[in-house]
Formats: structure tokens, C-alpha cells, sequence
């Protein structure tokens, strides 16, 4: 009979092999589990009889094959018992060839849920099995997945009347043929984009049009600015004006939560993930790491926003790490036997203070050159060079503060969704899937500059304000600038536009 | 050892000179006690070498006489040469005429750079006088103060006027950066050695001035400063110059020590004024407060420097805006240098907000504005 145990995001399939001889009694099981699959044998033994069957008063061996495959978690406990009940004849195997089995149980029999069911019910799709048992408030998040079964079961006892194809207590199970279906959730759901609109928002007009440039073409944003003028909070609201997901992208971002355990909700995620990790995060907490890989912050954030506060306080091993994700959109991590791929296509957005005492430009700034210098330095590098766009976040003043919002997170969204479009239509089989993603080729071939836009960069570049990726940069902002205008070309409105986003310049105080 | 004044042969300085400025060397630890017990400094450095010697030497008077006595001028003059430095004392010709006047003041110089430039940067001739004025200011300075030293040290050495500094961090930088960008004519005085940067982040600061204008010190190559060195150094400063200017200067700053030996050797003083409030231009502003003349620009140093009746051409250092300015250019160009300096203070709505990044790009472009820290722009003037 088969279950799954997860290699970092992938599931991989396991067969449970239960033989009983004539010996002294005994139970145990083989196969490189970790502790948590070794005290299985307890939990087993607790369920099995507390759940009134039998447990073989025999020489009990369990292998889960390969062998090979290191195993981990207690999501095993539930074919292990079933396992040793179709061994010792009380429910029989016929079923269980064509189902898979998934959960964790309790002393006394109950089905506790295990993390990952999403990514186990994909495994059961894909190496054809039928169906799946797992427990019960796990169901929805199985029947996601189309083409198989799934069973829900509350206890070993109900597990069992499934295997036996006995109709199972509903009282308990209350899910069967209910009529939801998973698009029928997505859009029952789908108002909630987000508790944080930018209709909140009060002033902050020169950085709303930034916040959706950024959106629209999927360009990494630096917020510098004083303390507490709002950077956190606007980043906040940019994943609420950010395109929706699409379905294939909800599954893999669901699949994703439900593995790490974020989740424990039974339907599809519907809202673009936020991560903020705190900036003691170590390089393998960001990116994902350990001796069994974990996925990091950076996968959490897939599909979604990964935002950096403070980004000058976050260790520079930490930062370099973040350098292959963005680049590539995934991560690989090599552990001895095996490599561990995880997704981290995110939007990038950092704040920072523009200087260690967080005030520069104002009288109030107390910081050296040296000081700025150094605080410079933290900042700059490869990272940086992957931020395309750097916005000046400043105190609001008191009038704005009482005045109105400028726009809500709805309007906006329509323009980044309708800017994406175009988009979309343009990079057609490239693989990207926003300007922010093009390669250099790809801009080259793409973005096509009327004469006199040309002629404007081409003077900032003679002139050495741009760098070669600083001009590559303006192109892929210009052409977003182009996108929201819904202008086929790019002209010189949209240069200069781009031009002032660009952050050459802005962070690093210029120095006399 | 030779004993008594005239220069040794084949230099520009005499053995007394060579071994006053070693003295000084050998004391500058003791000197420090002088600064910080806040004694007048300038009457210390006036005493001759046996009363600096028995008023500082301390428990080692005797030893440091007798040092003084078996002082080698041709080792010193050895050490000068493998630095690249040319000493030369009050004892000959080519000493800057304006150090010659006044109690304390230096009796020789190390000069990197060359001696003969300095001669025509700051006039070693009484009959020439050459125009040479003193930018100083606060080492934490802000964008405008910046610029302003900047553009103030450009307009200058355009106009053929020599900038003196002091390589600091900030204003000081900002001017000899600006005066490098006009031609070159400047001169840094370093408290340390006159061949080595301080601070060492403006070593290429450094080497720049260096290659067009020279880099002076009262001291012996190889010294590194003591505390007293600064004020000491700010002396020269004032000495060299015919006005000293302040940009930025917090009150009890070495910029306001610098004004103060310039008033006291009858120089001109003056500042540009800053934010009545900003504790970063309060000694700058009680400057003018006292009677310090006002700058706003170029224009003012250059007419108290060589006089309004100067040829027109040198008057011509203001930039004209060009015609081809749009009245919505021009007029965010005006709101920018009337300290609406942020994208934020100059939209109030998203759509503002797009016309402004626009006609800022737009400046930008054209030279007319530059970027500064925290989201700033300052008005590049030419």
C-alpha cells in the first residue's frame, strides 16, 4: 500500500510493507524514517487498539520503500496501521492497492492531519493511484486536486470503513458530495483581495504612481525615507494591487503554506502571499536551508511580495543569498544524497532609512560622511542592482494627512491588470511573463524606443549617469511606464519618467 | 651645524627653520595639553624655541634641548626629499607673502605640489597680489551647504581666484572639489604631513589637488596630527587668504576658529547665511550677526576679492538659465531652489506627482538640477 513522504516541496511516493511471522512479539519499523516516523510504532500500537481492533501479538516488520529515501514526519502513522490491520487480515488489502493513505494519528485513533496534503494529493494524481485517504478537515484541501477520490476520515475506525468500502458515519464527515467546487470557493471568496486598501492611505502622492509602476511590470522597489512616514505600510498594500492568481499559481502558492504548515484552512489561497521577515533572519531562514531543506521566506513569498525592512540591518550573507532566487526564480539546494529545488519567482520590495540616524536631508540629521558612507555600502552591491525602481517615502504633512486618499487599491489594480495584458500579449513564448523579468536580449528585441526617447538615453549614458544594467534598467521601467500609458511604443515622456525612478544616485548621498 | 638665519644651500629653508618646525614635532603631545586647557594657542606658538621648550618640555627639558642641539638639517632635508615635499621658511623669497604678518604665525612650510606653483596660487611676490580666498565649514554639512561650497569653489577658481581649504570632510571637500572643477587653482592645508591625506578617505581628493594646485603643512613629513594641529592649521588657512569664508558652521566649530584668526590678522570675514534655527549654520549666521559680509553667490566674494571695477569678463560668472525653458520648467525650477527640494513637497496628487518626476527627469537632463540624499534635489548653479 503506498503513501507519500515530501522531499522539500516534491512528493514522493512510499510503499508500506507490513510482514508478520511467528516469533517473539515485536514491532518494527525500517526504512530511514527520522523520530518522528521511529515513534510511530506507539502511536500505531495506541490507536490500533484503543480503536478496538487487534493488534498481532507477532513479529511485526514494517519497511517503507525505497529504502533509500529518507522519510520524515508523522504523516506515515495512518498507513503503517492500515497496513498491519490488512496484514493480520482484519480489513482487506484490495483497496488499498489502488489508494493512497495520509495522517497522523492520535492514541486514541483519531486522524490528526498531517502538513502537505495538497502536495501528497498531486503525488497520488501523478503516479495514478485512485484515490486518497486523509483526515476529514483535510479534505478540501485534497479535493483541489481533480482526477483522484479523496476520502476524508476522522478516525483509524472510519479510515477503515473506507478501505472496507462500508458507508462511512457522516455525523463525522461531513463533506462527501458537498456541492462546493473548488472554482465555486475561489470566487466566493475572491472580495477579500485584502484588509489593507490603498483608500487608507493618506498623502504619499509622489509614491502611489511608483507603487503601481512597480506592480504593473513586477519590479523590485527600494522605499528610503525617515522613520515612520509609511514605507512599511505601503508595501503593505502592494500585494492588494497586484494581479490575482491565477489558479495554477493559487496551487503551487497553497501548496507551498501547506507544506511549511502556515495553513490550515481547506481552500484555495486566493490572496498574493506578503512575507516580512524580521532582518536577524539567517541566509537559509530567507532562502530556504537546513540539513532536511525547509523552504525560506523567499519561497513563502512566491507569487507574492517578499519585503525587506530595514534593509540595511540584514546580514550580508543573507542579502548575497537572495542574489540566485531573484535572479532565476527558484533556489537550489544541494544536501549530500539530493537537491531541493524551491520556486521564489517574488516581487522584491526593501525600506530602508537613507542613513543611520534616519533623517538625512533635514536638520536633524546627525550622521558623518563617513557614517553615510558606510551606510552606503551596506546597501549597494549586486542586490541593489536588482532593484529596479527607488522611491523617496517623506512625511506626510498635516494637511494631507486629514485630506482624502488619491485612489483605491480596486483602481489601481484595474490599471496594473490592464498594463499586465499588454504585457502578457508582447512576451508571448518568451518565459517572462512581466517587463521586470525580460532578459537583456528580450529588451533588446521588445522594447522599441521612438527616436527621440533613444536619443535622450543615449545622452544620459555618453554622459555616465547610467551604467550598461542601469540603462537596461530604464529601458524595462520605461517600457512599464509605456504599458500603464497603454502607449504601443516607448517615447521620450517615458524615458525621462523611468529616468526619474531610477536609483542610481538616490541612496548613496552624493559625496563632494 | 650651522647656526643662524639665511637659507642652506640649494634650499628654501635654513637649518633654524628645519629644526623649529622637528620642535614642534617633538611637542606636539605636550601641545595637546595646551589646546585642551584651552590657552591661547596662537601666543604659545610665538614663544622661541628655549621658552616652547621650558614652558611644554616638562620632565624632559634637558633631554630635549640637548636634541635640539645635535638636530641634523641635512637628515631632515633628506626625509623632505624621499617624501616629495620642498620646505621653505620665512627666510626666503618664495614664502607666501600674506603668512609673513602676524603673532604666531608659521615660520616655514612643507609643500607638496611644488613651491613655485604655490608662489603663483597664493603670491610669494609683495609686489603681485594675488587674490586668494579661504572656503571652511562644517564637516557635517547639509545637500545645499554642499553645493554651495561647491559651486562657490568652481565660480571662484574660474574667476582666477585661489581657493584655500582645509581637505576636511564636507565643506572643506566640497570646495576643492569645486575649485578643481574650475581649473584647479587651490591649495589644502593639512594639519598632518603635507604628502599624506587626512582624512585618508579623501586620499584621491587628495592626489587631485596635488596634480593641479599644492597641499601645504606647517609640519615635518610623516607627522600625524595631535588635536591642536587642526586650530593650528586653521591659522594658516586665514594666513594665506585675503577673506575667509564660512558656508556652513556650527557655533564653537573650527570654522568660526579660522574666521576668528582671520579677523585678528585684519582679514575680511565672510558667510553664507542659513536657516536662523539650523544648528549647523548658527555660528555661520552670529558670523554676519557680528558683521561678517553676506555671500549669496559668486558674485559677492569676487566683488570683495578684486573690486567692482574688475573686467567685465570676470563679472560674467552667473549661469543663465537657457531661453528654451518652459514656464512650467522654469517655474518647478524655482520651487526646487525655493526649498520645495522633494518629489513630496512639490505634488500633492498622484497626477502632480507624474508631471513632477517628468519635469524633474527633465532638469535633470539639462544639468540644471542634481540629486541629493533623502529623495533631495539641489539647483546646480554653473
Amino acid at each position: 500500500m503506498s503513501t507519500f513522504t515530501l522531499s522539500g516541496l516534491e512528493p514522493h511516493r512510499v510503499t508500506v510493507e507490513v510482514d508478520l511471522r511467528s516469533g517473539l512479539p515485536s514491532f518494527t519499523i525500517v526504512g530511514l524514517g527520522d523520530r518522528a516516523v521511529r515513534e510511530a510504532r506507539e502511536r500505531v500500537q495506541a490507536a490500533i487498539l484503543n480503536s478496538g481492533f487487534k493488534f498481532p501479538n507477532q513479529r511485526v516488520t514494517v519497511n517503507l520503500a525505497p529504502a533509500y529515501l529518507r522519510k520524515t514526519g508523522p504523516g506515515f502513522d495512518l498507513a503503517i496501521a492500515c497496513g498491519v490491520l490488512a496484514a493480520s487480515g482484519q480489513i482487506p488489502a484490495g483497496r488499498l492497492e489502488r489508494l493512497a493513505v495520509f495522517g497522523e494519528l492520535a492514541l486514541g485513533g483519531a486522524i490528526r492531519p498531517a502538513r502537505g496534503v495538497l502536495a501528497v494529493a498531486e503525488g497520488v494524481r501523478d503516479v495514478g493511484l485512485d484515490g486518497l485517504v486523509v483526515a476529514s478537515e483535510r479534505m478540501g484541501e485534497a479535493a483541489l486536486v481533480d482526477a483522484i477520490v479523496v476520502h476524508g476520515a476522522a478516525s483509524l475506525a472510519q479510515a477503515v470503513s473506507v478501505l472496507r468500502d462500508q458507508p462511512v458515519d457522516d455525523a463525522c464527515n461531513p463533506t462527501p458530495g458537498a456541492p462546493e467546487s473548488p472554482e465555486l470557493r475561489m470566487t466566493a471568496s475572491s472580495p477579500a483581495v485584502g484588509r489593507v486598501d490603498l483608500a487608507d492611505v493618506r498623502g504619499h502622492a509622489s509614491v502611489l504612481g511608483s507603487l503601481t509602476v512597480a506592480a504593473a511590470g513586477g519590479h523590485n522597489l527600494l522605499l528610503t525615507g525617515p522613520p515612520g512616514t509609511g514605507k512599511t505600510m505601503l508595501a503593505r498594500r502592494l500585494p492588494g494591487i497586484l494581479p490575482p492568481l491565477t489558479r495554477a499559481e493559487a496551487l503551487e502558492v497553497t501548496r507551498i503554506q501547506s507544506v511549511v504548515g502556515l495553513r490550515a484552512a481547506s481552500s484555495l489561497l486566493l490572496e498574493r502571499p506578503f512575507r516580512a521577515p524580521h532582518h536577524h533572519i539567517s541566509a537559509s531562514g530567507l532562502v530556504g536551508g537546513g540539513a532536511v531543506p525547509v523552504p525560506g521566506e523567499a519561497t513563502l513569498a512566491h507569487h507574492g511580495v517578499l519585503f525587506l525592512d530595514e534593509l540595511s540591518e540584514f546580514s550580508r550573507d543573507a542579502l548575497e543569498a537572495l542574489r540566485q532566487p531573484l535572479e532565476d526564480g527558484r533556489v537550489a539546494i544541494v544536501r549530500g544524497q539530493r537537491t531541493a529545488i524551491f520556486p521564489t519567482r517574488i516581487m522584491l520590495v526593501a525600506a530602508t532609512n537613507p542613513c543611520p540616524c534616519g533623517y538625512l536631508g533635514s536638520d536633524r540629521c546627525c550622521c558623518s560622511e563617513p557614517d553615510l558612507a558606510r551606510h552606503g555600502r551596506r546597501l549597494s552591491g549586486p542586490l541593489l542592482d536588482r532593484i529596479d525602481l527607488q522611491v523617496h517615502v517623506a512625511r506626510p504633512s498635516a494637511t494631507e494627512l486629514r485630506g482624502p486618499a488619491h485612489c483605491t487599491s480596486a483602481t489601481e489594480r484595474e490599471r496594473v491588470m490592464a498594463a499586465r495584458e499588454r504585457q502578457l500579449a508582447r512576451l508571448e513564448g518568451s518565459g517572462a511573463t512581466c517587463n521586470a523579468h525580460m532578459n537583456a536580449a528580450q529588451v533588446r528585441r521588445l522594447v522599441s524606443l521612438e527616436a527621440d526617447a533613444e536619443r535622450e538615453l543615449w545622452r544620459d549614458y555618453d554622459k555616465g549617469a547610467l551604467s550598461a544594467r542601469g540603462h537596461q534598467r530604464v529601458l524595462r521601467v520605461a517600457r512599464t511606464v509605456a504599458d500603464l500609458a497603454a502607449s504601443p511604443t516607448v517615447r521620450r515622456v517615458d524615458v525621462l519618467h523611468a529616468l526619474g525612478l531610477r536609483h542610481e544616485g538616490g541612496v548613496r548621498a552624493e559625496s563632494a | 651645524m650651522r647656526v643662524g638665519c639665511g637659507p642652506l644651500t640649494g634650499t628654501a629653508t635654513c637649518a633654524d627653520c628645519l629644526r623649529r618646525s622637528w620642535l614642534l614635532a617633538a611637542l606636539a603631545p605636550n601641545l595637546d595639553l595646551v589646546w585642551k586647557r584651552r590657552r591661547p594657542l596662537r601666543d604659545v606658538l610665538a614663544l622661541p624655541d628655549e621658552r616652547l621648550i621650558d614652558a611644554l618640555g616638562g620632565g624632559e627639558r634637558p633631554a630635549l634641548l640637548a636634541r635640539r642641539e645635535a638636530f641634523d638639517a641635512g637628515a631632515a632635508l633628506r626625509a623632505c626629499q624621499r617624501a616629495g615635499v620642498e620646505p621653505v621658511c620665512v627666510h626666503d623669497a618664495r614664502f607666501p607673502t600674506r603668512l609673513r604678518t602676524g603673532a604666531g604665525a608659521p615660520r616655514m612650510l612643507h609643500v607638496a605640489g611644488g613651491l613655485a606653483r604655490l608662489g603663483m596660487l597664493v603670491g610669494a611676490d609683495p609686489q603681485v597680489t594675488v587674490p586668494v580666498v579661504a572656503i571652511v565649514g562644517t564637516r557635517k554639512a547639509s545637500p545645499e551647504g554642499l553645493e554651495m561650497a561647491r559651486t562657490l569653489g568652481r565660480g571662484l577658481s574660474r574667476a582666477g581666484v585661489t581657493v584655500v581649504s582645509g581637505l576636511a570632510l564636507g565643506i572643506d571637500s566640497a570646495a576643492h572639489v569645486g575649485a578643481l572643477e574650475g581649473g584647479g587653482a587651490t591649495v589644502t592645508v593639512l594639519a598632518g604631513a603635507a604628502e599624506v591625506a587626512y582624512p585618508r578617505s579623501k586620499a584621491g581628493l587628495h592626489a587631485q589637488i596635488l596634480a593641479q594646485g599644492c597641499a601645504v603643512s606647517e609640519l615635518p613629513p610623516s607627522f600625524e596630527p595631535f588635536r591642536w594641529c587642526f586650530p593650528a592649521r586653521n591659522r594658516i588657512i586665514a594666513g594665506l587668504s585675503q577673506l575667509t569664508l564660512v558656508v556652513e558652521g556650527a557655533e564653537r566649530s573650527g570654522s568660526l576658529i579660522t574666521a576668528d584668526f582671520a579677523s585678528a590678522l585684519g582679514r575680511d570675514v565672510a558667510a553664507v547665511p542659513g536657516r536662523a534655527t539650523s544648528p549647523r549654520t548658527r555660528g555661520s549666521n552670529g558670523l554676519i550677526r557680528d558683521g561678517a559680509a553676506v555671500v549669496l553667490g559668486v558674485e559677492d566674494v569676487l566683488d570683495a576679492v578684486l573690486g567692482f571695477d574688475r573686467p567685465l569678463d570676470a563679472r560674467r560668472t552667473g549661469a543663465q538659465r537657457p531661453s528654451s525653458l518652459t514656464p512650467a520648467l522654469a517655474a518647478l525650477l524655482d520651487a526646487v531652489a525655493g526649498g520645495s527640494d522633494t518629489l513630496a513637497a512639490l505634488a500633492r496628487t498622484p497626477a502632480e506627482a507624474d508631471a513632477a518626476i517628468l519635469g524633474l527627469a527633465e532638469l535633470e537632463a539639462q544639468g540644471l538640477l542634481r540629486r541629493s540624499g533623502g529623495g533631495r534635489y539641489v539647483v546646480v548653479a554653473a
